[in-house]
């Protein structure tokens, strides 16, 4: 199983690759999508789906882009700080005798972990689909919420 | 993991496509992955357009040029702060020359689950017709 840390073995630095993954696509980007692929290749974290994930105080918020996938098709778990989304992208088959021109959308399955910063309260996890975009507000466990401390003078 | 053989997705990057011509509205585009096939009666479209709102998708035809336009709305909420960021929101582009004739006014347009399917109709006199060859 592929597993991808968003953070590294010590919770209080940010992985230092992931500024990285910005800046490259940010360089394919300038370089004109086509002509960049072709000499950057697959260099990409190449696991299915990509995911954007947020905090604030309170939660974590994972956003996936799985566009065709039927929401009963997606299986989402979360065990401690370990968060997976599973599930299956079909392309229905089409009538026949028709000719293809382009055929540049995949079909298959995918099944990714990730690693958040913090504990999940697994119970209260809020999941979405709308739009092709899978939105999943995670609040934080307990123990892993800031506290504000009082200052006593 | 299962021993049944399965096709496992991969993740792509999204192409970028080069503005042209220049849009009014900063940030990027992307050029959505599509499937186009067509039978004797119509022409179908299908694109990949995570995030895009019916409401914020532009289909145009003129000229024989058939352009998509979708613009996705940043969906995180002001407070939030980046922990992780693997893909970019941005507007979905991507231009196609029609060959056939098409008949505009029946043209179906459909988003289901951020996929976009599009049903053009060929004209009549475009659809091919079987010839028969007669003996004497």
């Amino acid at each position: 199983m592929l597993v991808r840390r968003v953070w590294p073995s010590r919770p209080a630095f940010e992985n230092p690759f992931a500024g990285f993954d910005e800046l490259r696509r940010e360089m394919l980007r300038l370089l004109d999508g086509q002509a960049g692929g072709e000499i950057f290749g697959d260099v990409g974290p190449g696991v299915f789906p990509p995911v954007n994930v947020t905090q604030d105080e309170d939660n974590f918020y994972v956003r996936a882009e799985v566009p065709g996938v039927k929401a009963s098709e997606l299986s989402i778990s979360a065990v401690k700080n370990r968060l997976s989304i599973a599930g299956k992208r079909e392309i229905p088959q089409e009538h026949e005798r028709v000719s293809y021109h382009r055929k540049e959308r995949a079909e298959g399955s995918f099944n990714r972990t990730v690693m958040l910063p913090a504990d999940l309260e697994a119970e209260r996890i809020d999941a979405r689909y709308a739009d092709g975009v899978l939105t999943l507000t995670l609040p934080k466990a307990e123990e892993a919420k800031p506290r504000q401390i009082l200052v006593k003078t | 993991m299962s021993k049944e053989t399965r096709t496992d997705l991969k993740k792509t990057e999204k192409g970028n496509v080069p503005p042209v011509p220049e849009q009014t509205r900063p940030g990027p585009l992307y050029s959505p992955a599509v499937d186009i096939f067509e039978n004797d009666t119509s022409i179908t479209v299908l694109a990949d357009m995570p995030g895009v709102k019916a409401k914020d998708l532009k289909i145009d035809l003129r000229e024989s040029v058939l352009t998509l336009t979708g613009r996705v709305t940043e969906p995180e909420a002001p407070g939030e702060a980046k922990v992780l960021r693997e893909y970019e929101a941005g507007t979905f582009f991507r231009q196609f020359t029609l060959g056939e004739t098409i008949q505009q006014a029946k043209i179906d347009a459909k988003l289901t689950d951020g996929v976009l399917r599009l049903e053009l109709p060929k004209l009549e006199r475009a659809q091919p017709r079987q010839i028969t060859v007669r003996t004497d």
